[in-house]
């Protein structure tokens, strides 16, 4: 009896057509629980260093998360996970909304989809009914449309659809996959496009069974009360006006500019008033108490679901008011683009026009105006048409692409991938650590358990220790209260945080957790819903496996490992592993250097990053180690590489 | 107090569409409520309550299942309210043949909201339970009723149905006819 989970994978092969039910192995769920833990596992074993992003053997993989369909609250973070065409790395986006724990009562834990559709098709699960069927009727129809259209055509109201847009089908690099509220980008939308996927709709009403059902749901019916009235978890932003700390601290533009005291309260009225009077309502994720998603309704658009920061960083990028971020949104998100990383390009190429790098004859027709500019770029890049097919492979690329000197103009990415737009002063270890050496490209994948800036008393301190339940232990409450300035951290205790908040989120992606009741929330002190102490038992409940606060560690560690692993083999070392130049205005390489020597020394990584036999073998990763000195990655233990390898494979 | 009247427990949910932020935690824990035994196993689709979501409309409606009906009515409503068009039957709770809804995956068997009676009585129902944003609300009321209504079987209503429809002889003779088959 296989609890929490169903014990199989659905396995699609899009160039044969073939489908197949798999049984998995439970060994590997004690090692890696399930989720993107159980995905790394497959994508080791299947897709060698040398398979390209767009080879028809790279893997599309979706993971439900092991504790989706169990009464733990919040559990319904769909994991998606493959190999990116722009940093040639491994892939990771987690999506809410209803898809993972569909999939689980429809009978799967997975679906693995390898091999490309000769034509654009569309899955469609039904409990053991499985069907690739033909989406050409589906080409270039938004993502929202997709799935209505589908829903209507199979007459399954109830089918939980995630759709890729024009974006994904044209194989733009910021492409998403949209499902219901909610979405994956950083890579994972481009290769569902061109896999030739349009959609995968689907209906489960298979029973989930759990190991200790009276205990978890006795647990789980306190937790919901918790949550709902806990103002720290949830998204807060979702309904407060109060824009400060984004438009104050993060950059405008092409990640250019501050605009310290930007906010005014005159602006507070103003835009709060144009959301209350744009939004429906608020919504969740399944088995979710908080509603963290805002249905906006914009003139002359179709309703779309708002989340997190994507409510401003268009208009930052823009330089405009939240009036335009409403608007444009709603064309975005139909098109299925990222709104992180998209809004950097196109500000990218406005300032490439401005400095006469590119000019009318790349871009007849412009617009003067950088509303009718950010539209006119759109249109171009999910088309790949003009310019727009150069754009469309993201920042680094295109600046590449273009050269001329574009290449000064691609200044925030890391591992060529758009960053969150941060420019601070001084430069802070441990989100040095963070930026540097996180392979999930994006600060908001690792940061969030412990806190971004120390209190100015010892007494608010003490207060904050003594209530802070997410705390693994006291050495970390002992680093809050000697901490002083936010950037005066002891390397150990940097190395401590950047280890401990990564861990957080391997957690998270394994279990298919909210970051916003977990892994991004330990930094608000307090009591939180999930943190290591509580986890383990709730894992026990639901999956009958014996688990404790240690052993929990070591699966996030194995998981964290083998996805540095996956990324070394593709030839990923040290020099990838830097922030933007400018992220801070003051740098210390000096400092930086020893830093990222006693952090990889922490992981058990040798100097240029990767983990050593010894770390390997530890974890029970010996294939790996195998694999490394039979490929020459390690001579040794302490082994650098035999050769260089680079991340910096020339494309297409 | 006036003889052969007597008081009744009228039991009503409240449903505020306003509120609904659709995260069916509802269908999930009646799933788990009705499983045997209790608790053992989730699944939304044994739900005797389902969300209806059309996310593009604004649509969030949870509505219960009522009583199973053989046939399909005569006609099918839609609804608009606030320039929001409900699909065709999106309030109706009956399990009916026109549609898969409330009735058992595997079995087909029909499926309706018992407001979660156990022993000891929940305080409310587990979909209220867990309703923290308040869509979902439960009121009991006391109604006096008549003493002659004595909670009487299905089989009687249903023959004082066909008795009154056809009359008593006509309802005997084919219970006769039958017997002999």
């Amino acid at each position: 009896m296989r609890y929490a989970e169903t014990g199989f994978n659905l396995e699609i092969d899009l160039s044969r057509g073939s489908i197949e039910k798999v049984e998995t192995d439970p060994r590997l769920t004690e090692l890696h629980l399930g989720g993107q833990g159980t995905a790394d596992k497959i994508l080791w074993d299947r897709v060698p260093p040398e398979v390209e992003a767009f080879s028809p053997d790279n893997l599309l993989i979706f993971s439900t998360g092991l504790l989706h369909s169990t009464p733990v609250p919040g559990a319904n973070r769909t994991v998606v996970n493959t190999f990116s065409p722009q940093t040639n790395l491994h892939a990771h986006s987690l999506f809410g909304g209803f898809f993972g724990p569909e999939l689980k009562h429809a009978g799967y834990d997975k679906i693995i989809i390898r091999g490309k559709s000769p034509s654009l098709v569309y899955l469609w699960i039904n409990n053991d009914k499985v069907e690739i069927r033909d989406a050409g009727h589906l080409r270039g129809k938004g993502c929202q449309e997709t799935a209505a259209s589908i829903r209507q055509d199979l007459k399954q109201e109830k089918a939980q659809v995630a759709a890729i847009g024009l974006a994904g089908e044209n194989r733009v690099y910021m492409a998403t996959i949209e499902h219901s509220n909610s979405s994956a980008s950083r890579g994972v939308g481009v290769i569902m496009g061109d896999k030739g996927l349009k959609a995968i709709a689907v209906r489960g009403t298979r029973d989930v069974t759990i190991a200790q059902p009276d205990k978890l749901f006795e647990l789980c019916l306190r937790l919901r009360k918790e949550i709902y009235e806990n103002p720290i978890c949830g998204d807060p932003m979702a309904h407060n006006d109060d824009e400060t700390f984004h438009v104050d601290n993060f950059a405008w533009g092409n990640a250019r500019e501050r605009k310290k005291g930007y906010w005014k309260k005159e602006l507070e009225e103003k835009w709060g008033e144009l959301t209350r009077k744009l939004k429906d309502r608020d919504t969740s994720c399944y088995n979710c108490p908080k509603d963290c998603h805002a249905v906006v309704n914009y003139p002359g658009r179709q309703r779309y679901a708002l989340k997190c920061f994507n409510k401003l960083t268009y208009l930052m990028a823009a330089h405009k008011e939240l009036d335009f971020n409403y608007d444009i949104l709603g064309v975005t998100q139909e098109y299925g683009l990222d709104g992180f990383s998209t809004p950097q390009v196109l500000a990218f190429a406005i300032e490439l026009y401005e400095a006469g790098i590119l000019t009318d004859q790349d871009m007849p027709g412009f617009p003067t105006d950088v509303e009718g500019r950010f539209f006119w770029l759109i249109e171009k890049i999910v088309r790949r048409e003009g310019i727009g097919d150069v754009l469309a492979n993201g920042v680094y690329w295109a600046s590449r692409q273009i050269g001329k000197g574009a290449e000064e103009f691609d200044h925030n990415t890391t591992k060529k991938f758009e960053q969150v737009t941060i420019k601070l002063g001084k430069v802070n270890p441990p989100y040095f650590l963070m930026i540097a050496t996180g392979e999930k490209m994006s600060i908001t994948q690792i940061e969030g358990s412990y806190p971004q800036d120390p209190l100015p008393t010892m007494e608010e301190r003490e207060k904050f220790a003594r209530d802070w339940v997410a705390a693994p232990d006291d050495t970390f409450k002992k680093m809050f209260l000697e901490w002083e300035k936010r950037n005066e951290l002891p390397f150990e205790a940097s190395c401590a945080i950047c280890d401990w908040n990564e861990i957080m989120h391997y957690i998270d992606d394994a279990i298919g957790l909210c970051g916003f009741l977990s892994s991004f929330r330990g930094q608000f002190g307090g009591r939180i819903p999930y943190h290591t102490h509580n986890i383990p038992h709730i894992i026990s409940l639901a999956t009958g496996m014996e688990i404790d606060k240690e052993g929990l560690w070591e699966i996030a560690r194995r998981n964290r490992n083998l996805v540095r692993a996956l990324n070394v083999r593709r030839g990923m070392r040290r020099k990838d592993e830097k922030p933007p130049e400018d992220h801070w205005k003051v740098r210390d390489p000096e400092m930086e250097t020893k830093l990222l020597d006693a952090y990889y020394e922490f992981k058990g990584w040798n100097r240029e990053g990767i983990p050593t036999k010894e770390t390997l073998d530890k974890l029970g990763l010996n294939y790996v180690s195998e694999g490394f000195i039979q490929g020459g990655i390690l001579i040794d233990n302490k082994g650098i590489p035999a050769k260089e390898i680079t991340a910096e494979n020339e494309k297409n | 107090m006036k003889g052969g009247l007597k008081r009744k427990t009228v039991k009503e949910i409240k449903v505020d569409v306003d509120k609904c932020t659709g995260c069916r935690s509802c269908e999930l824990v009646c799933s788990a409520f009705h499983a045997t035994p209790k608790y053992s196993s989730i699944n939304p689709g044994r739900a005797r309550i389902r969300v209806v979501i059309d996310e593009l409309r604004d649509v969030y409606v949870p509505v219960r299942a009522g009583e199973y009906t053989a046939a399909e009515c005569m006609g099918r409503d839609t609804y608009t309210l606030n320039g929001k068009e409900y699909d065709e039957c999106a309030f109706c709770r009956a399990s009916c043949p026109s549609r898969d809804y409330f009735k058992e995956p595997d079995s087909g068997l029909p499926l309706k909201c018992d407001m979660c009676e156990d022993e000891p009585p929940l305080s409310e129902p587990m979909c209220v339970q867990v309703c923290e944003p308040g869509a979902l609300t439960y009121e009991e009321r006391e109604e006096e009723v008549g003493e002659e209504e004595v909670k009487r079987g299905e089989m009687e209503i249903g023959l004082e149905s066909l008795v009154n429809k056809y009359g008593v002889k006509k309802v005997m003779d084919t219970v006769a006819r039958l017997l002999k088959t």
